[in-house]
């Protein structure tokens, strides 16, 4: 079992199922030639050609409007959205006709939306985005945000899988600065399976993506001061394990809701509500979120440390907790 | 028909659509004697207000649900024993059914948090004498914090000291200004009070059983009530509070006011109304009817129709035999908006609203098939409905499966209304005074003269998500010109 950053398992696991299903290709902005922005498809070209690794021109739409057409078609399209701000040209496409395709006509829509997302380096109000909440609104799409490199394969491979349009986030901040184990082998990574990062007695964090590592570093330095937090990484939102998250706070009876999506309308609240509905009589303090403030991602170094949850929020927010 | 053993008597399902009723009166008290079918209580619900027969003969043994409350079908309201059987002792109630018969839940010291309302505790050992149902110490007693400050008491603490019958007060926090955490009243629950002092015994929550011999009856009388009126044993597992709900805030009467409840049928209306204003575009349009002719037939046929036959033709009558035959013509004021499709009725059942005594409420009982009645027909099945209203006998069938509804309030001098639609229905045609009014009419030599003629306003309400304006006012113009020349022979 060799250590892989998250960006290489994850263009192992694509790598893997091209080699596995022909019907599995690859479609984006520069993916081919120059081997995708972020390199996950870097000598796809080389290895499977160009009519399976496609250099799509500079439309969303056509990407994702392109793959919509050719699942129905039967075959597997991965897309890349070079950055999954981008998805919005191609909301249409996605929303009308990928989301609603199974109810309406009963055809099954097997596509992979790569959405390389998140901030933390200062790319600025249209490179930094995490818009998964605005999909998992929507019936029909299914939304994953893994966290880990093992979880990055295992994922990848479900979403391929998947007989639905699945959104992949994978958050830019982890490619090269997360590495662990993955194991060669092909596995899976079911859907709606929430992984307790770490475990605790005192105070629950849910969460997904980069702020699992962020409340990492949050809950060690609260170790060492005698409180033992509880990590729940939901690694998939649609569908997302709430059996996972109501035994966690009905175990601490305290919960951090954590995303580095904006607060409104954030998928927190949706989590917060189901706790509160659900388990309130286990509730030992009111459900609290920690989130983006509303307002696009700021490109200042300074201000997007600011606008993004870091360790030392999440700690003093989890220390609040604990002595409530 | 003698009963040999106590018969319960049950909240009756009064049609499909019903689900509970009021008690507004009960004709026979405890321990009085009563007959197989003899009227017992009179119970009102959203479609009727009607009596309950006794199921069988023998003595009231037990009223269990008061005038005014109301309650579920098939709830059980009394227990007729058989006849020479001694009445015992009202057992107490299994448990309250309102929360307004339950003991005050709040001592007059300020209530405690929100949070303090838990669940009940689990039923320990039945102490000998406990009260029926007292207030549970947790969620009476301010949580101080030593310096007599009230602190919150979060939903998980809330909930553990009622299962353990621990008084929060009792434990000391090391929370937020002093607030117990869960943290602390685990500990408290496992090691117990520092001082010793037992937390108190909770209350149980259902009665005890009451002693044998006051729920039987005596030796030589038939067999006993079944014990099936007795309190259940308590549940197994914690039940959903008992706890009187925390009550909507009442409303209360201002100096000058006085405060009046809702019957069913207020309710029923009040909802009624509001529900067909959201659901249905209402329109009204007016017609001026001179009922000359009308009156001049009306006139030759009372006699003959209240001599032979007893009824009395009445202009509502003959408004419901034209309006039936311009039906025809116009089917979709006789018709329903279902989901996406419209619904055109081939039978016509005609509602007829009559008013109750002294204003207070309304019923609209329907003549069905009234497209099959002629006008001798149609004024008795109106004076039928309409007696039978007044003197509570409808049946629920009575006042179902309406397709359009005649109302009249120019009996009493109206000229002009809109009323509201009854739903599903999409028209609601409104008979208004007769008056006589200097009208100008054509003489025979074709010139205009005023003339007196007893003249009518007929007001159609009409659902416009169906009905056009065109298509009401050419239904209404055929109306009127079946009224005008109104044909004897061919009705």
């Amino acid at each position: 079992v060799a250590e892989k950053t998250y960006l290489q398992a994850i263009s192992d696991g694509l790598r893997q199922e091209m080699r596995r299903d022909k019907r599995v290709f690859v479609i984006g902005e520069d993916v081919g030639v120059y081997g995708g922005a972020f390199k996950v498809t870097l000598g796809f070209q080389e290895e499977f050609g160009p009519w399976r690794v496609i250099d799509a021109p500079l439309s969303e739409t056509a990407i994702v409007g392109g793959c919509t057409g050719a699942a129905i078609m039967g075959l597997r399209p991965v897309a890349e959205m070079q950055f999954s701000d981008f998805i919005s040209c191609g909301w249409d496409q996605l929303v009308t006709v990928a989301a609603k395709q199974r109810w309406r006509a009963g055809t099954p829509v097997p596509m992979t939306v790569r959405l390389p997302s998140g901030g933390g380096f200062s790319g600025g109000p249209f490179h930094s985005q995490n818009p998964e909440s605005s999909f998992a609104h929507i019936p029909g799409l299914k939304v994953v945000c893994p966290a880990t490199p093992e979880d990055a394969k295992g994922l990848l491979v479900t979403a391929i899988e998947d007989p639905n349009p699945v959104l992949y986030f994978e958050h830019k901040h982890l490619y090269r600065r997360i590495k662990a184990e993955v194991p060669d082998d092909r596995y899976t990574t079911p859907f709606g399976q929430a992984r307790i990062h770490r475990e605790g007695d005192d105070v629950s964090v849910i969460t997904w993506g980069a702020m699992v590592w962020t409340a990492a570093e949050a809950a060690q330095q609260l170790e060492d001061e005698g409180i033992s937090v509880e990590i729940v990484d939901l690694r998939t939102l649609v569908p997302w394990d709430k059996k996972a998250v109501l035994e966690s706070v009905s175990k601490t009876s305290k919960v951090l809701v954590l995303h580095e999506d904006t607060h409104t309308g954030g998928f927190g609240g949706e989590i917060a509500a189901t706790i509160a509905e659900e388990v309130f009589e286990d509730l030992d303090a009111p459900v609290k979120r920690l989130t983006a403030p509303d307002s696009p991602v700021p490109f200042s170094p300074p201000l997007e440390k600011a606008f993004i949850p870091q360790v030392d929020g999440v700690a003093s927010a989890l220390r609040e907790l604990a002595e409530y | 028909m003698a009963t040999t053993s106590a018969v319960d008597v049950v909240m009756p399902q009064m049609g499909v659509s019903v689900s509970e009723g009021t008690i507004t009166k009960w004709l026979k008290q405890e321990g009085e004697q009563i007959a197989a079918d003899e009227p017992l209580l009179e119970i009102s619900t959203d479609k009727v207000d009607t009596e309950v027969p006794s199921p069988g003969e023998g003595v009231v043994q037990q009223i269990l649900v008061q005038e005014g409350e109301t309650v579920e079908v098939g709830t059980k309201l009394a227990v007729i024993a058989p006849a020479g059987a001694e009445v015992a002792a009202p057992e107490p109630a299994p448990a309250a059914p309102e929360p307004e018969a339950a003991p005050p839940p709040e001592p007059p010291a300020p209530p405690p948090e929100p949070a303090a309302e838990a669940p009940a505790p689990p039923p320990p050992p039945p102490p000998p004498e406990p009260p029926p149902a007292p207030p549970e110490p947790a969620q009476t007693a301010p949580v101080t914090d030593g310096a007599g400050e009230k602190t919150f008491v979060s939903p998980v603490v809330a909930r553990i000291a009622a299962e353990h019958g621990v008084d929060v007060a009792q434990v000391s926090g090391t929370g937020r200004g002093g607030r117990v955490t869960k943290k602390d009243i685990m500990a408290f629950v496992e090691t117990g009070p520092p001082e010793a002092a037992a937390p108190p015994p909770a209350p149980p929550e259902a009665p005890p059983e009451p002693p044998a011999a006051e729920a039987e009856a005596p030796a030589e009388a038939p067999p006993p009530p079944p014990p099936a009126a007795a309190p259940a044993p308590p549940p197994p597992t914690p039940a959903p509070a008992p706890t009187p709900e925390p009550a909507m805030a009442e409303p209360q009467a201002a100096a000058g006011e006085e405060l009046e409840p809702m019957n069913a049928m207020r309710r029923g209306i009040a909802e009624h109304m509001r529900r067909s204003l959201d659901t249905s575009a209402h329109v009204t349009t007016v017609f001026e009817i001179d009922l000359s002719k009308v009156v001049a037939i009306r006139n030759r046929l009372k006699p003959e129709y209240q001599r032979s036959y007893g009824v009395n033709p009445t202009y509502l009558a003959f408004i419901a035999r034209a309006t039936i035959e311009a039906i025809k013509n116009w089917p979709w004021v006789n018709a329903e908006i279902r989901g996406e499709q419209i619904v055109i009725k081939k039978y016509i059942n005609l509602g007829i609203a009559v008013a109750l005594e002294g204003g207070h409420g309304l019923i609209v009982p329907v003549v069905k098939n009234a497209e099959g009645l002629n006008l001798l027909g149609l004024a008795r099945a109106i004076a039928d409905v309409a007696e039978r209203s007044r003197t509570k006998k409808l049946t629920p069938d009575d006042v179902q499966g309406g397709t359009f509804t005649i109302t009249n309030p120019g009996g009493w001098g109206a000229i002009i209304g809109t009323p509201i639609i009854s739903q599903p229905q999409v028209a609601i045609l409104d008979v208004e005074a007769l008056v006589k009014r200097p009208v100008v009419v054509q003489d025979e030599g074709g010139q205009d003269v005023i003339a007196i003629r007893p003249m009518m306003n007929l007001c159609l309400s009409y659902d416009h998500r169906l009905v056009d304006g065109a298509y009401a006012a050419q239904f209404m113009k055929e109306l009127r010109e079946n009224l005008e020349t109104f044909d004897e022979g061919a009705y």
